[in-house]
C-alpha cells in the first residue's frame, strides 16, 4: 500500500492566477476506502480552489469526527485546519470566524456528525448565518465506525448486512431551509461538473452556505438495497438546473432560453446563472424549494444543484456590527480608547 | 474512439518506452528489477535472450533507449539503462549452464555466414541450437568484427569481446578466420541452404581530391584503417601534433585513441557546429576531459606540405545558417583561411559498404548507389537463398541494430530452409500476468524515487591515457546500481482496465498523479484528446479508450506521462484497474522462454 503520492506531476499542469498547479491544492494520500465518495469531494474542492485562485493560506478548513471529517487531510495540504469533537466543528468554525473574518472556512462533516451528535451545533449555525461553507458528506451511515446507519438513512434502506431501517430520515436540505439559511445546494460525489460549480458559488456566497453531497461509502454502504449506493443515487437523481459560475463579470456566451434561466449577483459582485431544468421551483422562493423537495421525496427522487439563494440576510458579523478590521487583528490601541473618552463614556451612565 | 484493442501485442509494447526504442527490443525494466535484486544472472540472461551482447552493450551501446524512456518527459534524465545493463554483466555468476547446449542434433542444412561481426554471430547463435551446420568467415583473426577492429578497448576491453563472443563460438559454429572471401558465387557453388552476408561497412572515407592528399599520404590515415592498426597492434605510437577529421563516434575514438599513442597536441576538426556533431554527447564529454580541443564550423582547404613532409592544414570558417524548413547551409564567414599546424592527420569523415566480392551476375541486384537490394522486413535479398545484416544491409549503424537485424534474418533463414513463406513471420512471445500480491500490494516497487541520475565513475586520466588497454568508465557498484535502478518506472508494469467492473467512482482519476485518467464522453481522437483532464498534446503516445461504461461515459487514459506508480488500481475499489507485467520478447528463430522462471537463485 502507498502512503505517499508520487511527486511528480503532468508537466503541462495548467497554471492558475497565483501561479500554482493543482499541487499546490492537493493534501496528503488518502488513507479512506478506495473508491469512496469523500475522496471525490476532497478532489472537487481541490479544484474549485485551485480554478479560484485562492490564496492556501487564507482558508481554514474545520472538522468533526468520521471518515469525512477526516478528509481535510487529503485536501488543501497548504491551508489551515482543526479536526475537532464529534459534531462540534459549528462552535469552532463559529469562533475562528469570530476572531478572524477574513477567511474562507470550510466546514467539512458527515451525516453522523452533523445529523446525529452534532444536529443541536447545525442548527444554531444556520440560524446564526455563519460565514461559511459546510459540507456535509452524506453517505447515510457512520463510515468510520464500521456502517451503522445513520439519521439520513432512509427509511426502508437495506444495509449490508441485510437489516432494512424503519426510522425516516432526516432531510437535512428541507432541514436547512425551514431553519432559514441562506444557500442550499444538493449534490452527489460522482458528479464533478455539477460539485465544482456549486462549491465555488457557496465560497463566493456570504453567509452560510450548506452543501449536502450524496456520497456512498463503498465498503458499508454500497450494496443493493441502499438507497445511498453509486447506482441507486445514479438513477434517482434529477437536477433542478445546471448552474454557470461568473467569477468575473460576464460576458456569457451560451444563450439559454428566456424564463428558464435567473441569474443570481453575489455580495462580491460574481454572477451565478443557473439554467433549470424544474419547473415550479424558484431558487430564491424558500417556499417553492420546500414544496420541490416534498415533491421529490415523494418520488424518491434526489433533487441536485443550488437549490435555494438568498443574498440578503446579513451574516453573522453583520449581524453584530463587528468592525472591519478583523478582531484578531486589533491592537491595544484600537481596543483602549483612552481616559478622555472612557470619561465620555462614564459621564453618559450618570 | 473505439476501444483500444489491447489484445494486439504492439498495444503493451508501445507503452514500454525503452524495450520499444530498443531494436532488439530488449526487456529493458525486468531486467533492470532484476539488477535491483541482485539476481545479476538472471538479468544478464534476460539481456542476453535478446541482444547477445550484453557485456559490450552495457559499454559501447548507442543506447536508443534513453532518449525514450519515460523518465525524460517528467524530469531531466533518463534511467542510466546501459550502464545498468553492465552492472548485470560485472556481476554475472555462470551464466553458461543456461544457454543452449550443444552439440545439437542436427537438422543437415548448412548455412555460411560472412563477416564476423555481431550480426552473424547473432545468426549462428539463433540457428545453431536449431540444427544448422554453421560456417562462419571473417578476415580478421577473431570473432567481433568492428567490435573488435574499431571499438577501442579503453572503452570496451578485450576480454569482455572474447567472452560474449565466445559463448556464441562453443555453440558449434565452424570458423574460419583469416578468410577473405572473395567470390559469393563460389560460396553459393559451396552447397549451402543459404548464406548470411554480415560483411559491414569496411570502407572509410577519403578526401582524395583535397590538394596536397597525395604529398602528405604518408601522415594521412584513414580514421577506421588506423584504428585497426591500432587494435591488432599494427601500429603503436602517432606524433605529438594531430588533427582528426570529422565530427562522429569514429572521430571521438580516432582523437582518444592518438592521447594514448603519444598525441599531446590533438584537435578534432569539424564542419558542423558543436552541437550539431554526430558523435554521442556522452563521447564528446569524454574527449574534451582528456584535453582534446574541437574545433567546429572549419571545413577543410588543404593538406599542407613542406619539404616533403605534412606540417599541417588550411580550413575555412563557416557559419550555420538554417532557412524556414530549419535546413542548415554551412557558409563561409569571410575570416581569413585558418592553418592548424599537425604532424598526422586521422580521416574520420564516414565509412561506406564495398562489396567488391560479389559478383553482379548471380541474380542479387544492387541499387544506384551500389547496395544490394534487400527486404526491410525479412532481409532477403533478390536471389532468395542470400540474406543480409547489419551494416552491410542498410549502411553503418551500430552494434545494436545489428543485432536485431541479425534476429531477423534468423528467422527468415530457418523459415526459408523449412520452405514457408518468410513473410508469414511468427508472432512475438507475450506475457501477462497481474503483480497483485494483497488488497494494495504489489509484486514490483511501485513507488516512484525521485533521485537524479547517477554518474558511473572513471578511472584517473593520469593513469587511463598512459595504458590504451585501460578502461576509462569504472562501473556502478553496486549500491549505487541499486540507487539508480530504483529511478526506473516500471513501464512494462501495466495499467489494465476492465470496464464492467467500474463502477464510475472517479477514485482513480482523482489520486493519479500524473492526471493520465479522465472519464468523458466519447469523441474522435483529436477532440478526445483536447478533453482530457491535462490536453494529451504528445502524439507518439496512445490513449487507452475503454467500451462505453454505464453512465455512457468512457475510460480514456493517456499513455504519456504514467507513472506506473499502482495507485489508479490502489484506489479502485472493484480491481477495475489492474497492475499486470507485460513481458515482450520479439520473434526469434530460436526463441528462448524467458529465462527467468527456469533459473533458481
Ligand atoms: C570507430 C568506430 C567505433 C564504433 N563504436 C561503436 C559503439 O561504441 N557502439 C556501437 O553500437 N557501434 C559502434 N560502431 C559501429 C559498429 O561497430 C558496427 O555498426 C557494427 O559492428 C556492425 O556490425 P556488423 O555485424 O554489421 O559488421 P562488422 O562489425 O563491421 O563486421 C563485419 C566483419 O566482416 C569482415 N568482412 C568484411 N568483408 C569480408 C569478406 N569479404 N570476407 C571475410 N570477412 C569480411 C570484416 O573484417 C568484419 O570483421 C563503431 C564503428 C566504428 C567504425
Ligand atoms: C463523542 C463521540 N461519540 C461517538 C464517537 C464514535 N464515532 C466516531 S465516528 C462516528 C460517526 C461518524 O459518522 P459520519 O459523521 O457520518 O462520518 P462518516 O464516517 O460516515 O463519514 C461515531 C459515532 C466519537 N468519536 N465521539
Ligand atoms: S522508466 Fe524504466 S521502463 Fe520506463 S522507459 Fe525508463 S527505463 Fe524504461
Ligand atoms: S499508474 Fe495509474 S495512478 Fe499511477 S500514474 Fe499511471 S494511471 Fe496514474
Ligand atoms: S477507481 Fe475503479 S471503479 Fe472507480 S472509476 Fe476508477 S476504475 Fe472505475
Ligand atoms: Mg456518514
Amino acid at each position: 500500500m502507498s502512503y505517499l503520492k508520487p511527486l511528480f506531476r503532468h508537466p503541462k499542469l495548467p497554471k492558475n492566477k497565483l501561479g500554482y498547479t493543482q499541487k499546490e491544492y492537493e493534501g496528503s494520500l488518502s488513507t479512506l476506502c478506495a473508491g469512496c465518495g469523500h475522496d471525490s469531494i476532497s478532489a472537487a474542492i481541490v479544484q474549485a480552489c485551485f480554478e479560484m485562485s485562492v490564496e492556501p493560506h487564507k482558508v481554514a478548513k474545520i472538522s468533526g469526527i468520521g471518515c469525512s471529517s477526516k478528509t481535510p487531510t487529503y485536501f488543501l495540504g497548504n491551508s489551515h485546519g482543526f479536526n475537532s469533537v464529534h459534531g462540534r466543528m459549528p462552535s469552532v468554525a463559529t469562533g475562528a470566524s469570530m476572531a478572524n473574518k477574513d477567511m474562507v472556512y470550510f466546514g467539512v462533516s458527515g451525516d453522523g456528525d452533523s445529523a446525529s451528535i452534532g444536529m443541536g451545533q447545525f442548527v444554531h449555525v444556520i440560524r446564526r448565518n455563519l460565514n461559511m461553507v459546510y459540507i456535509v458528506m452524506n453517505n447515510g451511515c457512520y463510515g468510520l465506525t464500521k456502517g451503522q446507519d445513520s439519521a439520513t438513512a432512509d427509511q426502508g434502506s437495506r444495509s449490508k448486512a441485510g437489516s432494512v431501517n424503519p426510522f425516516q430520515a432526516i432531510d437535512l436540505a428541507s432541514l436547512a431551509i425551514e431553519l432559514g439559511a441562506t444557500f442550499v445546494a444538493q449534490s452527489f460525489s460522482g458528479d464533478k461538473q455539477q460539485l465544482v460549480p456549486l462549491i465555488k458559488a457557496a465560497m463566493h456566497h456570504k453567509g452560510f452556505a450548506f452543501l449536502n453531497v450524496i456520497s456512498p461509502c463503498v465498503t458499508f454502504n454500497n450494496n443493493p438495497g441502499s438507497t445511498k449506493s453509486y447506482d441507486y443515487v445514479r438513477e434517482h437523481i434529477e437536477a433542478t438546473s445546471t448552474l454557470d459560475f461568473v467569477p468575473e463579470m460576464p460576458e456569457i456566451k451560451t444563450n439559454y432560453e428566456k424564463g428558464k434561466s435567473t441569474r443570481v449577483a453575489m455580495h462580491d459582485g460574481t454572477l451565478i446563472q443557473l439554467n433549470k431544468l424544474a419547473t415550479d421551483w424558484n431558487p430564491e422562493d424558500r417556499v417553492s424549494v420546500a414544496n420541490a423537495l416534498q415533491h421529490a421525496r415523494t418520488k424518491n427522487e434526489i433533487l441536485t444543484g443550488l437549490l435555494y439563494v438568498n443574498t440578503e440576510w446579513k451574516d453573522l458579523h453583520g449581524t453584530l456590527s463587528t468592525c472591519s478590521t478583523p478582531l484578531n487583528k486589533l491592537k491595544e490601541t484600537d481596543l483602549c480608547p483612552g481616559t478622555e473618552v472612557l470619561k465620555e463614556i462614564n459621564a453618559g451612565y450618570r | 474512439m473505439k476501444p483500444t484493442n489491447t489484445k494486439d501485442p504492439e498495444y503493451y509494447h508501445k507503452v514500454v518506452d525503452c524495450q520499444y526504442a530498443c531494436p532488439a527490443h530488449t526487456p529493458v525494466p525486468e531486467y533492470i528489477r532484476l539488477i535491483a535484486a541482485e539476481r545479476f544472472t538472471e538479468a544478464y540472461m534476460v539481456n542476453w535472450e535478446s541482444n547477445v551482447f550484453p557485456g559490450v552493450l552495457g559499454r559501447t551501446c548507442d543506447r536508443p533507449c534513453e532518449p525514450a524512456c519515460r523518465r525524460v518527459r517528467v524530469e531531466e534524465e533518463p534511467v542510466a539503462i546501459c550502464r545498468l545493463k553492465r552492472v548485470a554483466a560485472d556481476n554475472k555468476g555462470d551464466v553458461k549452464q543456461h544457454m543452449p547446449q550443444g552439440p545439437f542434433p542436427s537438422n543437415g542444412k548448412r548455412i555460411a555466414l560472412i563477416g564476423g561481426g555481431p550480426a552473424s554471430l547473432t545468426v549462428a547463435r539463433d540457428l545453431a541450437p536449431l540444427g544448422y551446420e554453421i560456417h562462419l568467415f571473417d578476415e580478421q583473426i577473431a570473432g567481433g568484427g568492428m567490435m573488435r577492429s574499431q571499438i577501442p578497448s579503453f572503452r570496451l576491453p578485450e576480454e569482455v569481446l572474447n567472452e560474449e563472443v565466445n559463448f556464441i563460438l562453443d555453440l558449434g559454429i565452424h570458423t574460419q578466420f583469416m578468410t577473405y572471401v572473395k567470390s559469393l558465387k563460389e560460396v553459393l557453388e559451396g552447397g549451402y541452404d543459404a548464406v548470411f552476408v554480415g560483411t559491414g561497412a569496411p570502407k572509410g572515407r577519403d578526401l582524395p581530391k583535397l590538394p596536397g592528399r597525395k604529398e602528405g599520404d604518408k601522415n594521412i590515415h584513414i580514421g577506421i584503417e588506423w584504428l585497426a592498426g591500432v587494435a591488432f597492434e599494427h601500429t603503436k605510437s602517432i606524433a605529438q601534433k594531430v588533427i582528426v577529421l570529422g565530427g562522429g563516434n569514429t572521430a571521438m575514438d580516432c582523437c582518444r585513441t592518438s592521447r594514448r599513442l603519444g598525441g599531446k597536441e590533438v584537435k578534432v576538426v569539424v564542419r558542423s557546429p558543436f552541437d550539431e556533431m554526430k558523435a554521442s554527447p556522452w563521447e564528446k564529454e569524454d574527449a574534451l576531459h582528456e584535453d582534446i580541443n574541437i574545433i567546429d564550423n572549419h571545413v577543410p582547404l588543404s593538406f599542407e606540405v613542406k619539404d616533403g613532409k605534412l606540417i599541417g592544414m588550411k580550413f575555412q570558417k563557416v557559419k550555420p545558417v538554417y532557412d524556414e524548413n530549419g535546413k542548415r547551409q554551412l557558409l563561409p564567414t569571410e575570416e581569413d583561411d585558418v592553418f592548424i599546424e599537425a604532424d598526422e592527420v586521422l580521416i574520420a569523415i564516414g565509412q561506406e559498404n564495398s562489396f567488391p566480392w560479389i559478383e553482379r551476375n548471380i541474380g542479387l541486384e544492387f541499387d544506384q548507389w551500389g547496395m544490394p537490394v534487400v527486404d526491410e522486413v525479412t532481409f532477403q535479398s533478390t536471389n532468395a537463398k542470400v540474406f543480409f545484416g547489419g551494416d552491410a544491409a542498410f549502411g553503418p549503424k551500430n552494434v545494436i541494430t545489428a543485432v536485431a537485424q541479425g534476429h531477423q534474418a534468423a528467422v527468415s533463414i530457418h523459415l526459408f530452409c523449412e520452405g514457408l513463406n518468410v513473410y508469414e513471420r511468427p508472432s512475438p512471445y507475450t506475457n501477462l500476468i497481474s503483480q497483485k500480491m494483497g488488497i494494495h500490494e504489489w509484486s514490483y516497487d511501485s513507488s516512484v524515487a525521485i533521485d537524479q541520475r547517477y554518474i558511473v565513475p572513471q578511472a584517473k586520466k593520469s593513469q587511463t591515457l598512459k595504458d590504451r588497454k585501460k578502461e576509462v568508465e569504472l562501473g556502478f557498484d553496486i549500491a549505487t546500481a541499486y540507487k539508480e535502478t530504483q529511478r526506473c518506472l516500471n513501464c512494462d508494469v501495466q495499467t489494465v482496465f476492465t470496464e464492467d467492473r467500474c463502477i464510475e467512482c472517479d477514485a482513480c482519476m482523482d489520486v493519479c498523479p500524473t492526471s493520465c485518467i479522465t472519464f468523458t464522453v466519447n469523441a474522435e481522437e483529436s477532440e478526445l484528446r483536447q478533453n482530457l483532464l491535462v490536453p494529451a498534446e504528445n502524439l507518439t503516445q496512445d490513449l487507452l479508450v475503454s467500451k462505453e461504461l454505464k453512465t455512457g461515459r468512457v475510460m480514456v487514459k493517456d499513455e504519456d506521462v504514467c507513472l506506473h506508480c499502482g495507485l489508479c488500481a490502489e484506489r479502485c475499489p472493484t480491481s477495475a484497474w489492474d497492475m499486470q507485467k507485460f513481458l515482450y520478447s520479439t520473434t526469434k528463430a530460436n526463441q528462448m522462454i524467458t529465462p527467468l522462471p527456469l533459473i533458481q537463485k
